[in-house]
């Protein structure tokens, strides 16, 4: 399976997870293709984070809402809720603060949608177990010293992290390598081994305000999630 | 409001003139009659949906493209503005008027004072950025144009079109803001501050009186040229281009020629730019600059005056070796932009030609800029 498919892949399964008239946020945004694709089928008004300068000018010269800058740095100016949907698509990995950019979609966005490739795969396992050596894959395909993916975690480190950050997971989606699609949250078993990619659609879901007693002012939701 | 029109042959440019009209300027004085210099490239459509504004910056005109009759060559934007460029005539209607203060035609210090024979001089009042787009709106009103598509300039011309934004966001539908900021920082103030104290301190400047005996400071506007150019460039750009380069010698002078090729390159810039430019109107807008500021008050304009105007676009541009107008400045505007859910797009075009880069070639800023139009433009065509 070529990068392209796998993105095309990833990118229509993002669809199905998206409602109809929606404000999109997409961090990593590239030239603006998965922008597009929810513009034309989902109706949507979409926004963009990229951090490559010719892929933002290309996405603007498209006519995007496209902002030239680092999503690490740069998250932190958009209000809370501002979106609907904040997509956070084959990047997770490559972030310095995977955490804290999880609680960043959440505060953004009503809802989060990731995904990423799992380190969990069989086949990586076996790579760094017979061989010895740091795993070079179709969907990680970088040597170790020059990759720009530098924090590395399996489904299951995830749906751990998610479960400590009080993160709910509304609904998963597995891909395997040959392109099978299934959801997570019902195969039990092997997940984690047969799982090549993943894709998560995230919120804050049942979230009771939580009053902070103060003297003047009741603190809710919105500046504890912030934080 | 009736406005006359008439065509400058000489000037080469048509004139509107503003009779009786009492605008009133930020300062609180009051002009009552006025006039501004444009030129239009292209045809408005039927429709009148494709009307573009340009706005020039500091030392620019009316003449964007096509020839300039006061300096006898090409237009100042000529690479962008024209049939097929970025900014394309066949398909936009782009119109480009000389600001209120300026010296090519529009009132400003070197016109004559309504009603006499004495040009304004140092008598002109204080104009403000926020003055020359309300001169600008008045004139796209008298050319029956209710919504402008596009305004867009660099440096002082971003300033317009950001202040655009802040008045008229019902008249517009998008802004392209070059290499501006929300404010004229400390630094700028202080290098325009040495540049006008230049032109006063010479003699013949005569507290801006010198049109009496039909002189001109031209040391100190050179001076003031000069100093300007050198923020415009960049360093680096300016080792790439002259180094430590010799002028028409082998050898160095040991005395105060211009030995060096920078010497001489900004001596040709001052001397050429006094022949076109006047010294009072270079004080008045090097002001109109200083005094603009939005640093505290441009979120809440966007945020109040202008939710029915969601759909007003912005497109930011800025150049990492421009260190008059910094990307940081402009990264100001796209967080508040941002923090409001506004539709912005931000680009920092990578290159080493200063403050500059929007007037020569980048071709990143010629597609984006291309693309941003073509596709909004197609948006509303729909």
């Amino acid at each position: 399976m070529n990068k392209i498919n796998s993105i095309r892949k990833d990118w229509s399964l993002i669809e199905t997870l998206i409602a109809e008239d929606r404000k999109i946020l997409d961090i990593g945004c590239g030239d603006g293709g998965l922008m597009e694709q929810l513009e034309n089928n989902r109706n949507a008004i979409t926004h963009g984070i990229e951090l490559n300068r010719d892929l933002a000018a290309n996405a603007i010269a498209r006519g995007f809402n496209v902002v030239h800058g680092n999503a690490e740095l740069d998250l932190s100016q958009y209000s809370n809720n501002s979106f609907d949907y904040v997509i956070l698509s084959q990047t997770l990995q490559a972030m310095m603060k995977p955490k804290d950019i999880l609680s960043e979609l959440l505060r953004i966005g009503s809802k989060a949608i990731v995904s990423f490739p799992n380190f969990g795969h069989w086949k990586i396992r076996l790579q760094l177990l017979i061989s010895g050596k740091m795993p070079v894959t179709e969907s990680l395909p970088y040597t170790w010293y020059d990759t720009p993916n530098i924090h590395f975690f399996t489904i299951k480190d995830f749906l751990n992290l998610c479960n400590e950050m009080n993160i709910v997971i509304e609904k998963s989606i597995g891909l395997t390598s040959k392109g099978k699609q299934f959801d997570i949250s019902e195969s039990i078993t092997g997940v984690n081994f047969f799982t090549h990619e993943a894709i998560f659609l995230l919120s804050y879901k049942n979230f009771e305000p939580i009053k902070i007693k103060s003297s003047k002012k009741v603190f809710a939701k919105n500046s504890v999630i912030a934080n | 409001m009736k406005t006359k029109f008439t065509t400058d042959t000489k000037l080469e440019s048509e004139i509107a003139y503003f009779e009786n009209i009492n605008l009133k300027l930020e300062s609180g004085d009051i002009i009552d009659s006025f006039k501004l210099a444009f030129k239009t490239y292209g045809k408005l459509n039927a429709d009148k949906t494709n009307a573009i504004l340009v706005c020039h910056a500091l030392t620019g005109d009316q003449y964007v493209a096509g020839n300039n009759p006061i300096t006898g060559r090409e237009g100042w934007w000529s690479r962008m503005v024209g049939p097929n460029k970025p900014i394309d005539t066949n398909k936009f209607f782009v119109i480009c008027s000389n600001v209120l203060g300026g010296c090519a035609g529009s009132t400003g210090p070197k016109e004559l004072q309504n009603g006499s024979d004495v040009a304004y001089g140092g008598n002109f009042p204080s104009v403000t950025i926020k003055d020359m787009v309300k001169a600008q709106s008045l004139l796209i009103e008298s050319l029956n144009i209710e919504k402008l598509f596009s305004v867009i300039g660099g440096s002082m011309g971003a300033m317009q079109a950001l202040q655009w934004a802040i008045d008229f966001p019902d008249k517009i539908l998008n802004i392209i803001h070059i290499a501006g900021a929300l404010k004229h920082s400390a630094q700028n103030i202080a290098f325009h501050e040495v540049g006008r104290q230049a032109i006063m301190s010479d003699p013949i400047w005569k507290n801006g009186k010198y049109f009496e005996n039909n002189e001109v400071p031209e040391r100190g506007l050179s001076v003031a040229r000069m100093i300007a150019h050198i923020t415009y460039l960049s360093e680096n750009a300016m080792h790439r281009k002259f180094g430590r380069k010799l002028q028409s010698r082998d050898i160095i002078s040991f005395g105060f020629d211009a030995d060096f090729q920078v010497e001489s390159y900004l001596r040709y810039q001052g001397k050429s730019f006094v022949e076109r430019f006047d010294a009072n109107s270079y004080l008045y807008l090097t002001r109109a600059m200083d005094y603009f500021d939005h640093d505290e008050t441009f979120r809440k304009n966007i945020e109040f005056s202008h939710n029915p105007n969601n759909h007003l676009k912005y497109l930011i541009v800025s150049f990492t070796s421009d260190w008059l107008f910094p990307t940081m400045e402009s990264k100001m505007i796209v967080n508040q932009l941002n923090s409001l859910s506004r539709e912005v797009s931000f680009l920092e075009i990578d290159t080493d030609k200063g403050h500059d880069s929007f007037l020569l070639e980048e071709p990143q800023l010629d597609d984006v800029i291309k693309g941003f139009l073509t596709n909004n433009f197609a948006k509303i065509d729909e």
